[in-house]
């Protein structure tokens, strides 16, 4: 037995970490802070190099043979092909703007979280292999040999990166961390260090159509069910029509919203919303994923997977393509599909049937944003709404990173809140917008294993829920992200269990005064309306 | 003067030696930053320095309310739990108070015999580190539900679906 130390050098623990440089301080792989690597069977399914069993957690992560030279080959095709990254490796000054503006730095407090030092990860080793100064000075020009060490700080800190692009809001370069980190994922991918929760739902989607793998019948399966749920709550049969050719609209959506809780009541006001109008719209079972975790993967992926909309669209032979709530998706659609897969000509740019607007800014992809279609539907006075079916909820706004920073999409879903909530709270204004904290989970980081990591990150955002939960009683966040409604609603229950999480058109869903509908007594999640006649609206 | 008295008086300087102890425990880069207060901007400084305020006062009320001094200890067990520390680690900063009332009284506690009141609020200090584990633990507790929780919401209609077909569930 080892001798137990007198009780005064007991007393002095020193609770303040060792003082090494970052660059010598190695990563810990602690439970709850990294993901589970990527199953061979997926990874070759994917055609991605060096599919083997592994764990982040093993000392030995089973490196292909000369890794070092094939990370140097693909950082300079990369450097080579993308003028940004050149870029984004030379001109940050270390102003420090960008330091305390990462959700994950300020949730856990690691300054290899903050924007400049994780950037720094890769600038490290860039220097070293391509300035002259690095080559020659090496550590002193802030340069450093690729090690195992560094480059399991590579994954522990790039999948701790959820691309949200808060820190290039604030940085007077524009230097866009979400970039870099894409760039750090590539590379990664060349020596087989990856996650399976971003490589199983792309293989997935690439084979089946959606993140899980749903066959057509059980996505049509889902789909009844939910509109078995409308017609308990309105009496209303509706049906979903499913790849039907030459209808005016394809409509797509996350595949979320069809199965998980609680993208569903989401689905369901899309639903009403669109016989509520006689939308002549389809939906299809092949392309039945708007998500694309290819963006997480490489560009190769994200192409293939962005594909089918444009294949399906013109398969089924509709005019243009409406979508719905996400985040990710359209961050793919807003800035990379036009070019990736374009140009959509034989599409039309999109018109709305019902009031005869013409969505020039979707002129090119000729795909509309939902909160766009409807925001125009509420302008032009076509819709029926009852907002006091949503007084027995207090609500509040999440912006989602991709549609707010990556689409300035601010205006459309606020205007639709505005006119089917009564009881309506903004979070601090350093919080929303343009200034928007992620929900913590993106990028394919939402899973399960990554949990204590994933409370980290979202704590800004809970903490400014907590905020006008405690000043107005808000008792709803909602957002316009697949992604968000699941995260947020597990992110709430811990931080803030009082709230919970739902998209914009569930709300919608909930106003929507149907024809020939029974008297709604429960909102679309079947719980109890408040008392509509007693209610004060000014609250 | 009395015990209380004292520490109301030094309750300033007490709190900032027991705040730089707490934030000791991050890397000396984040610990700089840590020090601004302002709720948004600094979730977790501001949190730390807001419950660490409360949680004083209610020691120089003269004891400890459970259900007062849980609330507070449930905000910042809420953040340790999920952050890099060990579970000892996570509760070690309620003793980090004694280190910091001790440091800022030294020469008043030989001079005036207020070893003997001292005793009294180390002991308090103890009970609030029993909370703390306490909750810590229904903390981390939450964390193993969140999982459960969110695998069940994420395949929602499935299972629902999956229970109908083979007659189980009632909807």
């Amino acid at each position: 037995m080892s001798k137990v130390p007198p009780a005064a050098e007991l007393a002095k623990i020193d609770h303040q970490p060792p003082e090494t440089p970052w660059m010598g301080t190695p990563v810990e792989f602690r439970p709850g802070t990294w993901c589970y690597s990527g199953k061979p069977k997926v990874v070759e399914e994917l055609g991605l190099p060096n599919a083997r069993e592994w764990s982040p957690a093993d000392e030995d992560w089973k490196l292909p043979d000369g890794w070092q030279k094939i990370i140097y080959e693909g950082f300079k095709e990369r450097l080579g092909k993308y003028r940004s990254l050149k870029i984004f490796m030379d001109i940050c000054v270390r102003c420090g703007a960008c330091a305390d503006k990462c959700h994950f730095f300020l949730g856990t407090g690691d300054p290899k979280n903050m924007p400049v030092l994780r950037a720094e990860l890769l600038r490290s080793v860039y220097r070293k292999d391509f300035t002259t100064a690095g080559k020659i000075l090496g550590g002193f020009a802030g340069a450093r040999e690729l090690t195992v060490d560094v480059l399991k700080e590579w994954f522990y800190y790039f999948y701790q990166c959820t691309e949200c692009r808060r820190c290039s809001v604030f940085c007077p370069y524009g230097i866009d961390t979400a970039e870099v980190t894409m760039m750090a994922r590539e590379l990664l991918h060349l020596v087989g260090v990856n996650i399976n929760w971003i490589l199983e739902p792309a293989a997935n989607c690439s084979r089946t159509g959606n993140h899980l793998g749903l066959q057509p019948h059980t996505f049509r399966d889902c789909i009844d069910s939910l509109c078995e749920d409308i017609e308990e709550v309105t009496g209303l049969h509706i049906e979903v029509p499913l790849n039907k050719k030459g209808a005016e609209v394809l409509f797509l959506t996350p595949s979320a919203d069809v199965f998980a809780d609680p993208g569903i009541y989401t689905f369901m006001g899309y639903i009403l919303l669109f016989e509520h109008i006689g939308l002549d719209y389809t939906m299809t079972t092949y392309a039945s994923e708007g998500g694309n975790f290819g963006l997480f993967t490489n560009q190769e992926t994200m192409k293939k997977l962005n594909a089918k909309m444009y294949a399906e669209a013109k398969r089924l032979g509709v005019k243009w393509i409406l979508g719905g709530e996400c985040g990710h998706m359209w961050r793919v659609i807003h800035q990379y599909m036009d070019t990736m897969n374009g140009p959509a000509d034989f599409l039309e740019v999109p018109v709305s049937p019902i009031t005869g607007t013409k969505f020039e800014n979707a002129k090119s992809t000729k795909m509309v944003h939902i909160t766009e279609f409807t925001a125009d539907l509420i302008q032009h006075n076509k819709l029926k709404l009852d907002p006091h079916r949503n007084n027995h909820r207090t609500v509040t706004f999440h912006d989602s990173c991709n549609t707010s920073r990556a689409m300035g999409l601010f205006e459309e879903p606020r205007y639709i809140l505005k006119n089917v909530v009564n009881n309506f709270h903004e979070m601090p204004e350093t919080t929303i917008r343009e200034q928007t904290f992620c929900c913590g989970s993106g990028t394919g980081l939402n899973t399960d294993e990554y949990m204590e990591m994933r409370m980290r990150g979202g704590f800004p955002r809970a903490n400014a829920v907590k905020h006008v939960h405690e000043k107005h009683g808000v008792d709803l966040l909602s957002c316009i992200c697949a992604i968000d409604r699941a995260t947020l609603s597990t992110l709430m229950q811990y931080w803030v269990p009082m709230v919970d999480a739902a998209g914009v058109h569930e709300l919608v869903g909930n106003a929507l005064v149907m024809e020939g509908e029974n008297e709604r007594t429960t909102d679309l999640r079947e719980e109890p309306l408040a008392d509509v006649e007693g209610e004060d609206d000014a609250v | 003067m009395d015990l209380t008295s004292l520490l109301t008086q030094k309750k300033a300087a007490i709190l900032d030696g027991w705040f730089d102890r707490i934030v000791a425990s991050y890397p000396p880069d984040s610990a700089k930053m840590l020090k601004k207060n302002d709720r948004f901007s600094n979730p977790l400084g501001s949190t730390l320095f807001r419950e660490i305020d409360r949680l004083f006062d209610e020691l120089l009320t003269g004891g400890v309310h459970v259900d007062r001094v849980t609330l507070s200890l449930d905000s910042l067990m809420r953040i340790k739990a999920v952050q890099d520390f060990a579970p000892s680690e996570a509760i070690g900063f309620v003793f980090s108070l004694k280190e910091a009332i001790r440091s800022n009284l030294t020469a008043e506690l030989q001079e005036d015999g207020l070893a003997k009141d001292l005793v009294v609020y180390e002991s308090r200090i103890d009970e609030l580190a029993l909370i703390s584990f306490d909750v810590y633990m229904k903390c981390r507790e939450a964390i193993f539900q969140l999982k459960t929780d969110e695998l069940k919401r994420q395949t929602h209609k499935l299972l629902e679906r999956a229970n109908r077909i083979g007659g189980t569930a009632q909807k």
